[in-house]
């Protein structure tokens, strides 16, 4: 089983806290490799937080080709940070030559464009760089996409954190909203797009459990959205619904949970909004999941949010001090980075729950 | 001696021979009088019995007139194999026996000089269905828990109406920060994934359709299961019409409108919509041959409800009036969503074909969203009556035709919005549950079934030949006839008692088959639960091999 976690603060918190918040939990997962994607960045990303910044693990070829692709399409490089690492001999991490987070400018033509527009160009850039860099497994491109960066790695997460130095907190390296994951995919191949958190366009999901609605879900996605690719893991579906639901369709997000753990017909029958209710499970039906799931979230407007399956078969907690609240699959976690907080205000959700969480740290339940 | 005649039909040419033991019978006429088909009769046999009384041989001849039970010798009353003697002699002394000897389809022919007719379903030998190909294969063990069938619950529903794509559902997000809608959808019912399927009453005599009508209520008001079930071409009673019943009622029209004009003039006397329209196009068990009551069984309730003389009646194999598929949306479906104001959906039944899958192409990519449904039948569904060269020979499976509409539609995103149900053959070994199980995983949202009904009531018919009597009109367990004598031997609270409980049976075995794949909505398009023996068919279904 997998252990999820996420950080959202009022102050800028390095990824330090993050590796320690899994770290507790590491008897629930296997050890296999460190994934997370920060939103809200501070440190030397600060500054940048309207610019897209690329996040990618590549050989040198592959940041080569990268950078030419980018630089072809008008794109011109603002910084670019390369984590310093920690080679020393032993250590369990099977990375890539180069781990690189560049951020650039967008093409003259697209700096007056519409929102829209430029947030089009990026997924597609995105895209094109996977394309360009899959087939020779030259490099991973996780994110590319403005106050964003994705890091993933196989191997012993105390490792890559020390490979990474990310155990030495820092101002360079943070962010107000930190999502985290400490396994490698197990169901599927070991490839690197195929650990949690995935990011697209602002949105990022992680999730705890088994999709088994996945080849229901992957059929009916692959043909709502050039974004919607890959599928190394069904925990990607969520992250496409989410994308679908949200920002596709434009619906509020407690029509998320709606969408994938839809309430029983008899249920629905009984509610005022039957309408939209049997509206949304018709023709969203193979966006429902089912099996045993947690799900983490994060929109673009940095609101975190938590939901489960219809039946609570995975756990989450959520606990809280005035400037941070921490989601976390074992309240272990929380205790470890949050322990004097008053825990007597932990909250467990149910299964018909939905919790977000603003920028001000406001939880907002919504009741299905 | 006797002169022999080659051409004189004896037991020997006909597809089953009685097994008669004149020391065991008392002679009581059961038998004969129990037999609706005539294929046997009393009579007298001349017996010679030779025998000696003196201590030394002095045989003498002693001629008797015995009375005994004889099959009659004619290819029209002959012996359907049905067994209702047997169940009916008290002394064990008659049966019929299959006879592998017979010449019956060629006499038939010969002798009579028309095509044969029969009901039932194909009588083709056949191999291995494919569905007992496939297992239930992917089990929630340890990655994911299995459910429990007693404890947890399911939701079984599956969808009769058009489904709007996502992107269509007129719906904007109002002041209060909730979806609201900004306009209709088309109307959609969530019922039973099991249809009873379209039987008519005509082909079913007035007491197995009322016990099948009594068996959805009981379904539905005491056991909440919303069990539909469809009309079958040849009209409704007037009473039914009227009454809430009527919601539980899916209307057929084919292409004889038999019955449509007490439907239409009941209408404005209507307290409830029905379920559905079905609107018939072809059948799976005679594909491009249409509806066939023959004149034996229109008797005179059938001759008022469907407004008609006493002849055969043939519903023509295609719709007068409708040449393409455009005019059948614009026409057909745009009335009948009409005629009930939009309240109610429409959906069509089609033959299985190997161009099932341009039809649905072309339904589904209809942008006035009016088609609420294919029904789709395959080869081995069963009828009331149809020409036996029909049945045998014309047709196409259900399971890979099913399963190429579904992929179909989910290479253009389509999956689900036109509903997708099966049918022809599920439920053939008694076990619906898993056949329709396997079919929801391969893509249909629900199957429908006609034929096992039937077998529920005590319909003694199988495929290998035995009875299929359907369209004589003598039906001797009195489920297919019309004929007083006949019907009166049905039961219908007993039928309607069977039907009832064998879907709580098998509402039970679909949770046995939910509960391990962890699922607690019905798996649609769930392949990947699925795997096959047969490395052709998973090839063809998509599906994974096992061995």
């Amino acid at each position: 089983m997998c252990r999820i976690g996420a950080i959202k603060s009022l102050n800028y918190v390095h990824p330090s806290m993050a590796l320690q918040l899994m770290q507790s939990q590491q008897k629930g997962h296997d050890n296999s490799g460190f994934a997370m994607v920060m939103h809200d960045l501070g440190g030397i990303f600060e500054k940048y937080k309207h610019l897209p910044t690329l996040s990618m693990a590549a050989s040198d070829e592959g940041v080569r080709q990268a950078e030419d692709i980018l630089h072809q399409a008008g794109f011109q490089r603002v910084l670019q940070w390369v984590p310093e690492t920690d080679n020393r001999p032993g250590l369990d991490i099977n990375a890539m030559p180069n781990y690189v987070f560049e951020t650039f400018d967008y093409p003259k033509s697209y700096r007056n464009a519409e929102q829209k527009v430029k947030e089009d160009l990026l997924l597609d850039m995105r895209l094109k760089l996977r394309d360009a860099l899959e087939a020779n497994e030259e490099g991973f491109v996780y994110s590319f996409w403005p106050d964003v960066v994705t890091l993933k790695e196989i191997g012993n997460p105390r490792d890559i954190g020390t490979y990474f130095r990310l155990w030495e907190p820092d101002s360079t390296f943070t962010a107000k909203v930190i999502t985290t994951q400490c396994r490698q995919n197990t169901n599927y191949d070991i490839v690197r797009y195929a650990a949690h958190p995935f990011h697209l366009q602002g949105y990022t999901a992680l999730a705890n459990g088994e999709n088994t609605f996945y080849l229901k879900n992957v059929e009916f996605q692959r043909k709502l959205h050039r974004g919607y690719i890959g599928f190394e893991s069904d925990s990607q579906c969520f992250l496409y619904s989410l994308h679908y639901v949200h920002r596709e369709l434009g619906w509020p997000l407690r029509y998320f949970k709606d969408v994938v753990t839809p309430l029983p017909f008899a249920e629905i029958e009984k509610r005022d909004n039957a309408q939209q209710l049997k509206a949304i499970r018709q023709s969203l039906g193979h966006l429902e999941i089912n099996g045993p799931n947690t799900i983490i979230g994060v929109l673009p407007d940095n609101t975190l949010f938590t939901c489960c399956d219809a039946k609570k078969l995975r756990p989450i907690v959520i606990g809280r001090t005035a400037d941070t609240v921490v989601l976390s699959s074992e309240v272990c976690g929380i205790n470890e980075v949050l322990p004097d907080r008053d825990w007597e205000t932990d909250i467990y959700p149910h299964e018909r729950e939905m919790i977000a969480i603003d920028d001000n740290l406001e939880v907002q339940r919504w009741n299905q | 001696m006797e002169s022999m005649r080659v051409q004189d039909v004896t037991p020997n040419d006909l597809p089953w021979k009685i097994r008669y033991d004149a020391h065991r019978c008392t002679l009581c006429g059961s038998c004969v009088a129990a037999c609706s088909f005539r294929a046997i009769e009393s009579k007298v046999e001349q017996r010679r019995l030779i025998f000696s009384e003196g201590e030394f041989p002095e045989p003498k001849a002693r001629f008797s007139a015995v009375p005994v039970i004889r099959q009659v010798k004619s290819f029209k009353n002959y012996c359907r194999g049905c067994g209702i003697c047997e169940k009916i002699c008290p002394n064990d002394a008659i049966a019929p026996v299959r006879n592998p000897d017979s010449r019956h389809p060629i006499i038939t022919r010969c002798l009579g000089g028309d095509s044969i007719k029969r009901g039932g379903r194909k009588n083709l030998e056949s191999t291995v269905r494919t569905l007992d190909k496939l297992r239930v294969g992917r089990i929630s063990q340890m990655t994911d828990p299995s459910l429990d069938a007693q404890r947890h619950t399911f939701d079984m529903l599956a969808p009769f109406g058009r489904i709007l794509p996502p992107q269509k559902l007129p719906m904007g997000v109002g002041p209060d920060g909730l979806l609201q809608a900004t306009g209709t959808t088309p109307p959609v019912n969530w019922v039973y994934p099991v249809i009873i399927g379209d039987m008519s009453i005509g082909a079913l005599s007035w007491r197995m359709w009322e016990a099948v009508a009594m068996a959805v209520a009981y379904l539905n008001e005491e056991c909440g299961l919303p069990v539909r079930m469809c009309s079958g071409e040849g009209g409704v009673p007037v009473r039914l019409l009227k009454s809430k019943y009527l919601k539980y009622m899916i209307l057929q029209i084919a292409s004889g409108h038999f019955g449509w004009n007490r439907i239409a003039k009941a209408m404005p006397h209507m307290v409830e919509d029905p379920a559905g329209i079905l609107i018939k196009i072809g059948q799976g068990a005679k594909p491009g041959d249409g509806g066939l009551l023959m004149a034996q069984k229109v008797a005179e309730h059938i001759m008022a409800i469907r407004g008609v003389p006493k002849t055969d009646l043939l519903s023509p194999p295609n719709h007068q009036g409708l040449y393409s598929i455009e005019e059948s949306v614009q026409k057909m479906f745009l009335s009948f969503n009409a005629a009930f104001k939009f309240r109610v959906p429409v959906a069509i039944k089609v033959a299985a074909s190997a161009t099932s899958v341009s039809v649905y192409n072309n339904l589904v990519r209809d942008p006035y969203n009016i088609v609420g449904g294919l029904f789709l039948d395959g080869i081995d569904g069963g009828t009331g009556a149809a020409h036996e060269v029909s049945l045998d020979h014309t047709g196409h499976p259900i399971v890979s035709k099913l399963r190429d509409c579904y992929l179909a539609a989910t290479a253009q995103g389509r999956q689900g919005q036109i509903p997708l149900w099966a049918a022809g053959g599920l439920g053939k070994t008694g076990d619906l549950a898993a056949d329709a199980f396997k079919m929801m995983c391969l893509g249909a949202n629900g199957v429908f079934t006609g034929k096992l009904i039937l077998q529920m009531a005590g319909c003694v018919g199988n495929d290998q030949g035995r009875c299929n009597a359907c369209n004589t009109g003598l039906c001797p367990v009195g489920i297919t006839t019309q004929e007083p004598p006949l019907v009166r031997r049905l039961d219908p609270e007993k039928v309607a008692q069977n039907i009832v409980n064998y879907f709580l049976a098998m509402d039970t075995e679909f949770k046995k088959l939910m509960a391990p794949i962890g699922n607690s909505s019905l798996p649609i398009g769930r392949a990947d639960a699925l795997v096959a023996t047969d490395q052709a068919v998973a090839d063809k279904l998509q599906i994974q091999y096992v061995c």
